[in-house]
């Protein structure tokens, strides 16, 4: 791995954890273990992009509203990261990967390390090349939900309460 | 006092004591936050440009842009609706919900819906209309309107919002932490979004290139807004399409920091409708969710008077506002009273003046526009660079033309200005300062003795509106301009400089000892100097919104000063307000060929004196500290807007003085202001601020660079400061 690769990595940790968002490096291999160990139940999630990087039996893949209602966690692909902003990208799809980050207290968005890009000018490069093509959809998300409406800040207002970030090495 | 200005100082009052702490402590934490988080930039003002080209860019092409937008998002499944005004827009989304038999529409937080007053007019028909931004649902049970462009329920403290959900819901054990409220809310809004049939959201930037939505926020019920029902309806201006994704990210890097102090907010939605998500049908609750559906997507583009200010050369920056709200966050009138006194129908702060002059007529925007001072800390603040002082001045000129010319005799003698049309009597007075000037000093002491006797403070009081809590100007019957054309003294041989010390209306009638310190310091540092006869510069017209007269003054100035210019003298300026004229303001006033000669030789006095230290001239020549001297210091707000703070305190460091600066970003008098009775109150409620600090400060001296700074710091501690050049000049000679 290059050296602006892992300083890239770094500074995105940094920057998560800023939001209280935990950051964690695993292999493919080891994903479905720590993605276990995290996720409190009930677990709804949407099947991982990568090869190997497989989901837990534990968590629902193919939710109904009922379960995506009930479920305390949330398990999603993130499509790209952006390290100074310590913000990560989730793409909507028809398997639902927007609704099961949404709905829960701790939503576990896992990542590939190359898909972390330094600052937000790269990230809207990639943007504008996917949605002027694909007309796609993402969240550009830093943190949890919050709200400082009620007085003082507090996470998880409409959204997650917790977030914690895995990345595929 | 006049009943109308008694009750604008009634409402001022009323607002204060009930929403002004709490508006007070949000708008001060944002405004620090945005400090605080703008300094993490690499390149902020290079950012600030980037965002001013693409909205420049943008509202040059919209025509174009609309078009593009519409083909786009309807080629991607998606309908555009452009609405004239409100009614044609509150039609059209009615139309939308009875086709779809809709019973409940759910909403995220959008600006351009409450000027639409679209909640209304759907309950009207029938639909149940949720607002699911937390703050918008504290202010729909509450029945109030937002008082702030971002955070609407910026008025209401938390113990306020636990006191009204207790009532409103009755619960088994009584709400009273934030977390707790917003648990509560969370739930509650949960439900109601889980049978909605109509999501709406605004956007606060649409590309035209993919027909992209992007929404910046935090919550997560925007995001649920539109992914829960199958018909979402966006409403936006049409001013805020821009050309590309690409264009959106200075945007996302400025917004969350100019309006709130975040470097970035939770969410930032990047919708290209219709949406390629399943809906979640809760009253399936078994059938797995995912595959195509059969989402409908309506943007609805609002011109409401849009267009119009397009064509209007002055209006037309306020297109470019992006509603960060940081003009409101930093303006110290705003801290104190919050949109409900500085806003309109449905806008609030600093730009709402331009956006009710386009949106809801000059009217609305009349009721509000005075609370601007022009003290132009909004400029710095706000990320696409709006000259938002100026579309206050030009609205006041409106304003003032608006209102039939009164032919008072006494007055009109007393007021030698060029307005053609009719600004009451409050604001001719106070526009035509340099006339009072004159004559008070012709008459002085008399004149002073006058001013300040009873029946002619009540006089001022009556007809004019001058608040007798304050002591008037004591002008001086020697001016600055007498007293050095009468002095005797032989100019230094080879001078290292030139200079014209320009002699402002408040230095040279009233405050003449800070003159006679600048012409001591200057010349101790080896300048020659001179201090010709010059008019005013036209600052008090300006601020009263009278254009034409300020342009005389202008025109003026620039024929007296430009032979110096040219003859290469330096031009060194003490009134703050005035620097800021010559280099800012008069850009809108006079030609190039005039303005720009002047706005380059033109200097603020310590920013000159910093350059002759700068450049080797001997500090020891000043009056430099014995010991250890400490000093709180109150910078003018236009000095600060113009980047020279600075150099006060760097040549006051240097002179062996300990700094203190105060961080208040006006003292609230503001030239005028603070002497118009209905706004006294406001204007002391500003100062209070400072006076904390000052006082916590405890130094040895207190000092100033403004006029209205000293004398509201004067109104407020009773110790009259000097300016601070006053304290560094060696003594008299």
């Amino acid at each position: 791995m290059s050296h602006q690769i892992e300083d890239t990595y770094d500074q995105f940790a940094t920057e998560a954890a800023r939001y209280g968002v935990e950051v964690t490096t695993v292999s493919s291999g080891e994903v479905s273990d720590a993605i276990a160990e995290r996720i409190e139940p009930p677990a709804v999630g949407i099947e991982l992009p990568w090869e190997e990087a497989t989901l837990p039996e534990s968590v629902e893949t193919a939710p109904t509203p009922a379960d995506i209602e009930a479920a305390a966690t949330g398990v999603t692909a993130a499509s790209l990261a952006i390290a100074d902003y310590g913000s990560i990208a989730l793409r909507s799809d028809l398997e639902g990967s927007e609704p099961v980050s949404l709905f829960n207290d701790l939503h576990i968005a896992v990542l590939h390390r190359e898909d972390i890009v330094p600052d937000m000018e790269a990230a809207f490069e990639w943007f504008g090349d996917e949605l002027r093509t694909s007309r796609d959809s993402a969240i550009i998300a830093t943190g949890p939900s919050a709200t400082a409406d009620m007085g003082a800040l507090v996470q998880g207002a409409h959204g997650p309460k917790r977030v914690e970030v895995l990345v595929l090495s | 006092m006049s009943s109308q200005r008694e009750s604008k100082a009634d409402h001022i009052r009323h607002i204060m004591e009930t929403e002004g702490d709490a508006v007070g402590t949000n708008t001060r934490g944002f405004n620090e936050g945005r400090y605080e988080s703008v300094a993490k930039l690499e390149d902020y003002e290079g950012l600030k440009d980037e965002a001013r080209a693409i909205k420049e860019d943008a509202i040059e092409r919209l025509p174009e842009l609309i078009d593009q937008v519409t083909e786009t998002i309807e080629d991607n499944g998606g309908t555009v609706y452009i609405a004239e005004d409100e009614a044609d827009a509150n039609e059209y989304i009615a139309e939308v919900c009875a086709q779809k038999d809709a019973e409940r529409l759910v909403k995220s937080k959008s600006m351009t819906s409450e000027e639409i007053e679209v909640n209304e007019h759907l309950e009207s028909r029938g639909v149940d209309v949720v607002e699911t931004d937390l703050g918008e649902w504290v202010l729909q049970l509450a029945e109030e309107v937002p008082s702030h462009i971002v955070a609407p329920a910026i008025h209401k403290s938390r113990a306020e919002i636990a006191k009204l959900f207790n009532a409103y819901f009755e619960p088994a054990d009584e709400l009273e932490t934030a977390e707790e409220l917003t648990m509560f809310a969370r739930e509650k809004l949960g439900e109601l979004i889980q049978d909605a049939d109509v999501g709406m959201t605004g956007a606060n930037f649409i590309t035209a290139d993919s027909g992209t939505l992007a929404l910046v926020t935090s919550e997560g019920n925007a995001r649920k807004t539109v992914t829960v029902p199958e018909t979402q309806i966006a409403v936006a201006g049409v001013e805020k399409i821009v050309p590309s994704v690409e264009d959106l990210q200075p945007f996302i890097e400025l917004i969350g920091r100019s309006g709130t102090g975040q470097d970035i907010t939770s969410y930032i939605s990047l919708l290209t409708p219709p949406l390629d998500s399943p809906t979640i049908d809760f009253d399936d609750p078994e059938t797995p969710i995912g595959g195509e559906d059969d989402r409908e997507f309506h943007l609805v583009l609002i011109d409401n008077g849009r267009l119009a200010m397009r064509e209007d050369e002055e209006l037309k920056e306020t297109l470019y506002c992006i509603r960060c709200s940081a003009c409101s966050n930093t303006c110290a009138n705003f801290q104190s009273v919050g949109g409900h006194a500085f806003g309109g129908e449905t806008y609030s702060g600093g730009i709402a003046t331009g956006w009710e002059t386009g949106v809801h007529g000059l009217d609305v925007a009349a009721e509000f526009n005075d609370l601007c001072t022009g003290c132009s800390r909004c400029v710095e603040a706000c990320p696409v660079k709006i000259d938002i002082p100026w579309i206050n001045t030009v609205v006041r000129d409106r304003i003032n033309t608006e209102k039939e010319p009164k032919m008072e005799f006494l007055v009109d003698g007393l007021t030698p200005d060029t307005e053609t049309s009719g600004p009451d009597l409050q604001k001719r007075l106070f526009g035509n300062f340099e006339m009072l000037a004159q004559m008070g000093s012709a008459f002085a002491p008399v004149s002073n003795w006058v001013a300040q006797a009873g029946p002619v403070k009540q006089l001022l009081e009556r007809a004019a509106g001058v608040t007798d809590q304050r002591d008037l100007p004591a002008f001086q019957r020697t001016t600055l301009v007498d007293w050095f054309e009468n002095r005797d003294r032989i100019p230094p041989i080879d001078p290292d400089r030139k200079v014209v010390l320009y002699p402002d209306l408040y230095t040279n009638y009233m405050d003449v000892e800070r003159g006679k310190a600048a012409v001591r310091a200057l010349e101790a540092l080896d300048v020659e100097v001179l201090v010709p006869p010059t008019s005013g510069a036209g600052r008090a017209p300006l601020s009263q919104g009278m254009i034409d007269t300020a342009r005389t003054k202008a025109e003026r100035v620039s024929d007296q000063l430009g032979p110096y210019v040219e003859e290469g003298y330096d031009v060194v300026v003490i009134e703050p307000s005035d620097l800021a004229m010559f280099r800012a303001d008069y850009d809108r006033l006079l030609p190039d060929e005039k303005f720009e000669p002047l706005a380059d030789n033109s200097y603020e006095i310590l920013e000159y004196v910093y350059g002759l230290v700068a450049n080797g001239a001997d500090v020891s020549q000043l009056q430099v500290a014995n010991g250890t001297e400490t000093v709180a210091y109150h910078s003018h707000c236009q000095q600060r807007t113009m980047g020279l703070e600075e150099y006060s305190i760097e040549v006051l460091d240097r002179c062996g003085y300990d700094v203190t600066t105060s961080d208040v970003e006006c003292c609230g008098m503001a030239g005028s202001f603070g002497y118009k009775e209905q706004y006294y109150e406001l204007s002391m409620d500003v100062g209070g601020k400072l006076e904390e600090q000052l006082s916590a400060a405890d130094c040895d001296h207190v000092i100033a660079s403004g006029t209205s700074c000293t004398d509201q710091i004067d109104d407020l501690t009773g110790e009259d400061p000097l300016h601070v050049i006053e304290l560094l000049a060696p003594p008299e000679y």
